[in-house]
């Protein structure tokens, strides 16, 4: 069962996902990171992680964020691998109190 | 000058091969600085408890495996397979011969309960059950008594859950896994009907993952079930799943109500899940005139929850039940096992330290003593938890360059009780990989992805087999 980063991630890039991530299945964008079901094991140590809950287990993924699901798959294949946490873009503690956390 | 160029390399030696060992391995290797790494394990399979830990029917969760190889494959790193650090070779020649020494031996031994009857036969720990069915060594020979009807597991744990699924389980569900070939004859010949996990605090205080218990509800021929009365929780559980950090328990709650609610089957066998409940004492059959008994029952006192809403504790009302049982497993935790030459905290089972800095009694920090895993910080999380945790370590290790012993540091070229003809047949990573084979090739005819060696000796055998092996006589 895939495990997906959502549209919370966008602007944020917070990264603290990669750091627990066993299999090193995260890359990114200059916006956000995507994950690469192919190598991911869905362990789940990177849900709990994520600032602004972005991540979701594919059967916990609410109807509206599905879209994410062939988004995750069409773009972690074709970008870096992101391994070591990184600083979250600029902006991201504001966007992150404006998701509501 | 600090260790870590290329003429005078950064030699640590790393003490475990589980994952928090190859995550610190990662992180050196990362460093930018030039290091030597010599991974010391006790077994000559490495991988800790993604070999022997994981349940075998959970292949995904040993795919980190394939990230350790590509580390282990590293000329800067070396495994050194099949030695005990504190009897082959002590703490003390180890600082003399690293620059630093990283304790990543994990948490090998169990909590205790506590209570009367604890070793009774047929009371169990969790690890050992564990360890017999994935092929650890050290359990090949424990035997269970699978011919009893009733299994009782204390704990809700991960662990706990996977005990409960390996026992649930049919022989066909199991068969094409990686589970040992004596655990599975076993099994098949089980005639466990109830098993019963039980949690001293409410369902929305179990530990489990929603994952790991969703898949309790999607079993062959074995139902959960719950006590809808159990479900009725109180006020302060109640905004616990309100909050957000009560989200995971909120799902728990929503597959057990699914449990509850769903039509049963008429399963071979069924799991209870059930809650606010401790074992208080474990109780024998007699013996039968003379000699010890063995385990017939548990007494299980009745909890209630006390405390506001994420600090509830379970506190015992008094009211007391037993349960009639001849098997039990004890899944409440693990603990550290203390080395010698390195400072251990027995209460809290594992080497106290501070950012991942061995420290002593007094608080002081040992220079060149690290830890990283389940012997720093107590056994929780699951195994990425360890890379953060090992990456954490790593970063105080090289923080401390500049005031760790810079000598020059022989690595395992400096350890006497190693010396060839001397000690333990060392196992390299090339001999691991013989062994490896050997195991994915045994298993291939049975549709297993391997079937493991469960004794050193025969792994060890493997090793020796092309200098040693004639043609055989037609």
């Amino acid at each position: 069962m895939p495990t997906i980063v959502t549209g919370n991630c966008e602007r944020c890039r917070f990264t603290d996902c990669v750091a627990v991530c066993p299999v090193a299945c995260f890359h990114g964008d200059d916006q956000m990171l995507y994950i690469d079901n192919n190598v991911c094991i869905d362990c789940g140590a990177c849900i709990p992680t994520c600032p602004v809950q972005a991540i979701y287990e594919e059967a916990d993924l609410p109807g509206e964020l599905r879209v994410w699901i062939a988004i995750n798959a069409e773009r972690a294949p074709n970008l870096p691998s992101i391994t070591e946490k990184q600083e979250p873009l600029p902006g991201a503690e504001a966007r992150k109190a404006d998701l509501g956390f | 000058m600090s260790a870590g160029s290329e003429q005078h390399p950064l030699r640590v030696a790393i003490v475990g091969s589980g994952p928090s060992g190859f995550y610190a391995a990662e992180g050196l290797l990362k460093s930018g600085r030039m290091v030597r790494l010599d991974m010391f394990e006790r077994l000559p399979a490495p991988f800790g408890l993604v070999r022997h830990g994981v349940a075998p029917d959970h292949p995904k969760l040993k795919e980190p495996i394939r990230i350790y190889d590509r580390i282990a494959r590293v000329p800067e790193f070396r495994l050194l397979g099949n030695v005990t650090v504190g009897r082959d070779v002590s703490v003390e020649e180890l600082r003399a011969a690293y620059h630093a020494v990283l304790f990543c031996c994990g948490a090998e031994s169990d909590r205790r309960l506590g209570i009367p009857g604890e070793d009774l036969p047929g009371s169990h720990t969790a690890t050992e059950f564990v360890g017999w069915y994935n092929a650890h060594p050290d359990y090949r020979d424990r035997e269970f008594d699978l011919s009893q009807e009733v299994a009782v597991i204390i704990g809700q744990g991960n662990v706990a859950i996977d005990v409960c699924r390996i026992l649930a389980k049919t022989v066909d569900e199991l068969k094409h896994t990686d589970i040992a070939a004596h655990a599975l004859e076993c099994l098949a010949a089980s005639r466990i009907r109830e098993i019963h996990l039980i949690g001293r605090r409410g369902p929305a205080q179990a530990k489990f993952t929603t994952k790991e218990f969703r898949e309790l509800g999607e079993l062959a021929d074995c139902d959960p079930v719950v006590d809808p009365a159990d479900l009725e929780l109180n006020t302060e559980s109640l905004a616990e799943l309100e909050d957000r950090a009560g989200s995971v328990a909120k799902k728990n709650l929503e597959v057990l109500k699914g449990f509850a609610s769903r039509p049963a089957r008429p399963t071979r066998r069924r799991v209870f899940l059930r809650f606010l409940l401790s074992p208080v004492e474990l109780l024998d059959d007699g013996g039968g005139g003379g000699g010890g008994g063995r385990l017939e029952q548990v007494v299980l006192e009745r909890n209630r929850l006390e405390g506001g809403p994420f600090r509830q504790t379970a506190r015992a009302t008094g009211e007391r039940l037993t349960l009639a049982c001849g098997l039990l497993f004890r899944s409440i935790g693990y603990k550290g096992v203390a080395i010698p030459g390195v400072p251990f905290d027995p209460r809290q089972g594992v080497f106290p330290s501070r950012d991942g800095r061995i420290v002593d009694e007094a608080g002081a920090v040992i220079p060149g003593l690290y830890a990283a895993g389940w012997i720093k910080r107590g056994p929780t999380g699951i195994i990425g938890t360890n890379r953060a945790d090992s990456m954490a370590t790593v970063n105080s290790l090289l923080a401390d360059l500049p005031t760790l012993d810079t000598g020059p540091k022989l690595g395992a070229e400096g350890l006497a009780g190693l010396r060839p003809g001397q000690g333990p047949r060392v196992v390299s990573y090339a001999d691991w990989l013989v062994i490896d084979g050997a195991e994915v090739q045994r298993g291939a005819s049975k549709g297993k992805p391997r079937e493991k060696f469960t004794r050193v000796a025969e792994m060890l055998r493997l090793l020796d087999r092309p200098f040693r092996e004639k043609p055989t006589e037609p």
